[in-house]
């Protein structure tokens, strides 16, 4: 009787342990499936990264190792130091930098203003013009770019910096940004700009020191949309740029190759590294002003 | 006398308004007449020019460079066919990946946030970074094919058969850029009401049901939206398949984008680029308009 007592207990006990376990999967199986669901899927997204990154680090017969190999073998961190050797790598990296800022800052001022100008500021015409604003939002770079091409050479502008910094400013992406500018003034108050002109304020100091303050979410947006356009663009540099010296960072990722045009794995991928690093470096600190600045722009499109 | 000044004040105020706000927009406008809308213009004038890139040779052409693109040049009909073929397989996929990604990441649960940075990565990840990576794993005997062999299975030689080559064009964008009508589809989705979803699974319905009758109808305008921004943007794909496949091999992902570059500045025949350039204009034109139709048509409805 004891002893039956206690194997019962027993069983009972077993019964539910093995019960809680089934019960945890039955009752987080849909939990468990969708994280087997969204590991499976992140592999093309997470591996081409990881192979990036790793090897950048690996003499160049490694890179071609088989089996793949997951992690550097050596670390060879003189990848690092060729990509300096090879070709003006830092120049190229400066140009990209400088080149970036520029088209950032233009971009925020032109944007701004006509965006403010467009929500807030009566004159005739105003609808008109954004129309057809709007329309440049839907012209590829790609037809455009043969008589501007032609333009800047008439103007002597090939091989110089200049397009590259004007067109995203006053093309396409500048629209965007002004786009978005419009839209979060249209969403300030305006009984706040009232109070500044009852002040006796002008119509720059309402713009300056009530609606551009108030707008500096739309602004960070901008800003790192604009950015990160100049820092990636790659038809821009291609067509205007010939000269090594003034390569950006694409281009020269691009031409890290040996005389038979092949590319030179290992110093490619430690240059696509540190090109790459800031921009997820920056994305992975600010990633939800990051991911919000895309959404924004593209619902607006 | 104060009671008829207060007007005329007030409308030289207005008007010194209006001047104020022609200044503001001047940068832009100047810019966008010169820099967008004047090229728009030239390159139709273009397209009916021969126009030598290296000897700067300029000569009327009327409309010979349409014959050459409908009657002698073999390459455009099959560069057509290619642009088709990347849009039509692009968008559905992008979509449908980008509809399950963000349905499966608006569950509110532990880890999505990673799950969505990861998604989102290649966004802003420039194409050169992203296609050098993938050219390697494309190759004959490495990366892909290595995990294929690990499971019996043969790889092609991606980057090297024409139609694994488009392929691989293909996927690799939809990878590259997915990411943006993930966060699209999922700040539409978490503006959805909940109570349907709720009211629904009381009244017994099962989460397909729920997902076909009830999400995907309320989605339906921002899908739409998505995918005709989609479209137009698969046609502007060029840095991708420039570095990719550089058009090959034997001009199999070769699209419109592509072929006009090519043209312009490795044939340095921007006048036919122009004219080829036209086509894509209308084509985008045509995309645009059918979008603005139908949003019409479905704000109409929704009201």
């Amino acid at each position: 009787m004891n002893a039956n007592m206690i194997s019962s207990t027993h069983l009972r006990e077993e019964r539910s342990l093995m019960g809680q376990i089934s019960l945890f999967i039955a009752k987080h199986k849909n939990k468990l499936l969708l994280y087997l669901l969204l590991s499976a899927l992140s592999i093309p997204f997470l591996f081409p990264f990881w192979w990036m990154f790793t090897s950048a680090f690996k003499p160049a017969n490694d890179i071609f190792a088989y089996p793949l190999t997951l992690l550097p073998q050596t670390w060879r961190l003189e990848n690092f130091a060729e990509v300096f050797a090879f070709q003006p790598f830092a120049r190229h990296y400066f140009n990209s930098l400088y080149i970036a800022v520029l088209v950032t800052i233009g971009t925020l001022i032109v944007s701004s203003l006509s965006g403010y100008a467009f929500a807030r500021i009566r004159f005739p015409g105003s609808n008109l013009l954004f129309l057809l604003l709007l329309s440049a939002l839907m012209m590829p770079t790609e037809v455009t770019i043969i008589p501007n091409f032609t333009f800047m050479q008439a103007l002597g502008l090939i091989d110089t910096h200049i397009p590259l910094i004007i067109l995203p400013i006053l093309g396409a992406n500048g629209v965007v940004g002004t786009f978005l500018m419009r839209q979060y003034f249209l969403g300030i108050p305006i009984d706040l700009e009232e109070a500044g002109f009852l002040d006796g304020m002008t119509r720059w100091g309402v713009f300056w020191r009530i609606a551009l303050p108030i707008a500096r979410p739309a602004l960070v947006a901008v800003t790192i949309l604009t950015f990160l356009y100049s820092w990636n663009s790659f038809l821009e540099p291609l067509v205007f740029i010939n000269n090594n010296d003034l390569y950006t960072l694409p281009l020269s990722l691009r031409s890290i190759t040996d005389e038979y045009g092949q590319s030179l794995w290992n110093i490619q991928l430690a240059a696509t590294v540190l090109t790459v690093l800031p921009v997820l470096l920056i994305y992975a600190v600010a990633q939800r002003q990051v991911v919000e600045s895309f959404a924004l722009s593209g619902t607006k499109g | 006398m104060h009671a008829a000044q207060a007007p005329r004040h007030r409308r030289s105020l207005a008007r010194q308004d209006a001047a104020i706000g022609y200044l503001f927009v001047a940068p832009q406008m100047i810019g966008f007449f010169l820099f967008v809308l004047g090229p728009i213009l030239a390159v139709f004038v273009f397209s009916t020019q021969h126009r030598d890139l290296l000897t700067g040779v300029v000569e009327p052409a009327g409309l010979a460079n349409f014959q050459t693109m409908l009657q002698t040049d073999r390459t455009f009909p099959r560069v057509l066919a290619n642009s088709l073929a990347f849009t039509v397989w692009l968008v559905p996929l992008n979509l449908c990946l980008a509809l399950l990604l963000a349905f499966l990441l608006t569950r509110k649960l532990r880890g999505m946030i990673f799950f969505r940075t990861l998604f989102f990565a290649p966004v802003i990840t420039s194409t050169v970074a992203w296609v050098i990576v993938w050219r390697f794993l494309l190759q004959g005997d490495q990366g892909i094919n290595q995990f294929l062999e690990g499971v019996g299975i043969q790889g092609p030689n991606w980057l090297r058969e024409p139609n694994w080559a488009m392929a691989s064009v293909i996927v690799t964008r939809v990878l590259k850029t997915v990411g943006l009508n993930m966060i699209i589809f999922m700040s539409a989705l978490q503006n959805i009401p909940r109570e349907y979803d709720e009211a629904a699974s009381v009244d017994g319905a099962n989460g397909w049901q729920i997902f076909f009758r009830i999400t995907l109808p309320q989605l339906a305008p921002t899908i739409l939206v998505v995918m005709v921004l989609t479209v137009i943007g698969s046609l502007q794909v060029f840095d991708h398949i420039l570095l990719m496949t550089n058009g090959g091999p034997a001009n199999a992902t070769s699209v419109l984008i592509f072929y006009i570059w090519f043209q312009a500045f490795r044939v340095f025949d921007m006048g036919y680029a122009s004219a080829l350039a036209v086509v894509l204009f209308f084509i985008v034109l045509t995309a645009t308009v059918i979008q603005w139709v139908l949003r019409q048509r479905f704000i109409y409805n929704e009201r």
